[in-house]
């Protein structure tokens, strides 16, 4: 392994990641243990297990869990090992049951975890210590706002602490809906011969959008949306793009504030298609403003796309909410999984928008993701050559120009680097969340 | 060309035909497997523009998630939900080499079988076969099967036209494939 991954050189500026830490499986070794062992990991969304003894299934961090609701309605995170011998106690990917039971030996346990049953259970005699056979639990399980999340340390900063500013940019997802927020059936699950920390970098890339989804634009150009107007400046685009903030703990987030009234559906959203339409979403528009004031309700509807360090990115493009996280098997492989996460209660037109709008771009079969596919694994394979060629560039805004900066992935990089090897290195102090400025500014809602 | 309308393709109807046995004429069924494989030939031989001619004015395509094959697209999420000004942009946007998970393109072939097929009503003719489809491409072959659900109509050039094609894969997931980049 090489001493240091990093090039962090504020005067010239430049930026720069050692290529190795993309192939050696040294590397990917240490991320196990040094940052998926220590770090609040994303287990689910509290929809995804509505009533009482649903259950899904779904690996987080590399190991088996389940999440259930149990008879009382609280959200539980288990390991799906069974404490007997280790077999899955649940098979399936999801459902609803009173007991989960292990088809090994028939051990049977309730959603809150409990053993309520054990084949010929008096040959274990009266002293079995039956109480403490329960399903195993990550140390740490904590949600906030719906979001579930695990820990796989026993020690460490609670969630809320961990999360930081996050919380804020969390807040303006949670907050769409005064009936709350939901994911939908139907999950993206799918993977990239690549590493992983090529799609964090991906995951709110401005920069490689005019090219890399040149034929996406053309789409959206092409359903009647106006980008023309966009050389005015941002106030007619009806978009204005923020320059990336560091909300510390490695998380960052890209965002836009609306700032057309409600007349374009995010940065990225196709044209409404009647003014009927148009006018539902101004109409939501000022419920919401109603609700919590209009600045908040304009970054709301401005879009962002949010990293939760390590791997959990919150992707609000406001034509569509997608929930992604991934996970590296290999140095050179990851799987992913991503959710669409939805208003309850939302209108039907503007229900049928989104639908029809999310996949367009998000997805491994829309528009815009097979393409990221393809360049995110194609430089993998470049990083063969990483004794000849050893270096990446993320330099971009380093100067304080915020247009199309990297200054997100600088975030995640400096973090990343500090728990790898100890090396902490001061954060840009020009990005830094503000909370007078960054922060939530609405009276009474602030404590929430 | 249509303007893009917000999307949800009309609902599919009931495709499935494993309760009709029998019903499937043998020279319906001999129509509309020709009708398939001239399909077929097309998506392979990269003719995108010819097997757009193929559809309706008022038509869906449609990939439902691995894990949601039954799913509803006004409430589910799916892989793909074209109506037809997606479907356009999405096959004149393949044909570009800015489509670059496509550019250039990667090499195919379609294996269509067990087609059954019967007259559904109102000039409607409703099909159910399975393929199999594999896409070459950087030293990688990835395999993606499943079943196709389609609601054609007679007419045109090729004997048929398609209101709604649907690809339902026999997948738990994506992957390693890890994307749809070509048509399924």
């Amino acid at each position: 392994m090489v001493d240091s991954f990093i090039i962090d050189d504020r005067e010239t500026p430049r930026f720069r990641v050692h290529r190795s830490s993309m192939v050696d499986p040294d590397v990917l070794a240490r991320e196990r243990a040094a940052i998926f062992d220590t770090c609040w990991l994303y287990v689910g969304h509290e929809s995804e297990v509505a009533s009482p003894h649903d259950f899904r299934t779904r690996r987080v961090g590399g190991r088996p869990v389940i999440m259930t609701r149990d008879a009382g309605g609280q959200v539980r995170v288990f390991v799906n090992s069974c404490p007997h011998r280790g077999m899955a106690v649940e098979t399936r990917s999801e459902g609803n049951g009173r007991f989960l039971k292990c088809f090994y030996h028939g051990w049977s346990f309730d959603t809150a975890g409990n053993l309520v049953a054990m084949p010929d259970d008096e040959a274990y005699g009266p002293n079995f210590d039956r109480q403490n056979m329960c399903l195993p639990r990550p140390p740490r399980v904590e949600s906030y706002r719906g979001f579930v999340f695990c820990n796989w340390s026993p020690t460490g900063p609670d969630l809320a602490t961990y999360l930081g500013h996050s919380r804020t940019m969390i807040d303006l997802v949670a907050d769409q809906s005064e009936h709350g927020m939901s994911v939908i059936g139907g999950t993206h699950l799918y993977s990239m011969r690549a590493n992983w920390k090529l799609l964090v970098e991906n995951s709110f890339d401005a920069y490689h959008a005019m090219t890399t989804h040149q034929r996406y634009i053309e789409m959206i150009k092409a359903s009647g949306r106006d980008f023309s107007r966009r050389q005015q400046g941002p106030a007619a685009a009806g978009v204005a793009r923020r320059g990336p903030l560091d909300l510390g703990n490695g998380h960052a987030v890209t965002g836009s504030v609306d700032t057309s009234g409600g007349e374009v559906m995010g940065a990225l959203g196709r044209a409404f298609p009647d003014e009927e339409t148009r006018a539902r979403h101004k109409a939501r528009r000022a419920r919401l403003i109603e609700l919590y004031g209009e600045e908040w309700t304009n970054r709301m509807l401005g879009g962002r796309n949010h990293l939760i360090f390590p791997n959990l990115f919150i992707i609000d493009l406001v034509m569509g909410c997608t929930i992604r996280t991934f996970y590296p098997d290999e140095p050179d492989y990851m799987e992913i999984t991503a959710w669409q996460l939805v208003p309850n209660g939302e209108d039907e037109r503007l229900r049928q928008l989104r639908m029809g709008n999310f996949l367009t771009f998000w997805g491994p079969a829309g528009l815009a993701t097979p393409d990221d596919v393809e360049a995110l694994e194609r430089c993998q394979k470049g990083f063969a050559a990483h004794a000849a060629a050893p270096w990446n560039d993320l330099s971009r805004g380093m100067n304080g120009n915020p247009i199309n900066s990297e200054a997100q992935m600088r975030v995640f990089w400096r973090r990343w680097n500090e728990l790898m090897t100890g090396e902490a290195l001061p954060p840009e102090p020009d990005v830094l969340f503000d909370p007078a400025r960054d922060g939530r500014r609405i009276a009474g809602l602030a404590a929430r | 060309m249509s303007t893009g309308s917000p999307g949800p393709a009309p609902s599919p109807p009931e495709p499935v035909l494993g309760a009709t046995v029998g019903s499937s004429s043998p020279e319906l069924r001999a129509a509309v497997e020709e009708f398939l494989y001239h399909e077929a030939d097309l998506l392979d031989s990269w003719r995108l523009d010819e097997w757009l001619a193929l559809f309706t004015e008022e038509c869906s395509y449609l990939i439902p998630a691995t894990d949601r094959p039954d799913g509803d697209p006004f409430r589910d999420l799916f892989l793909v939900q074209d109506d037809r000004f997606l479907l356009e942009q999405r096959v004149e946007s393949l044909m570009t080499k800015t489509a670059w998970a496509e550019s250039p393109h990667s090499t195919t072939r379609r294996l269509i079988g067990n087609v059954r097929a019967i007259n559904a009503g109102d000039g409607a003719v409703a099909v159910q076969a399975n393929f199999i489809v594999t896409r070459a491409r950087q030293s990688t072959v990835d395999t993606y099967p499943g079943r196709y659900e389609m609601l054609l109509e007679a007419g045109g050039p090729a004997g048929f036209r398609i209101r709604m094609r649907k690809a339902v894969l026999a997948l738990e997931e994506l992957r390693p494939h890890g994307r749809i980049s070509i048509i399924l």
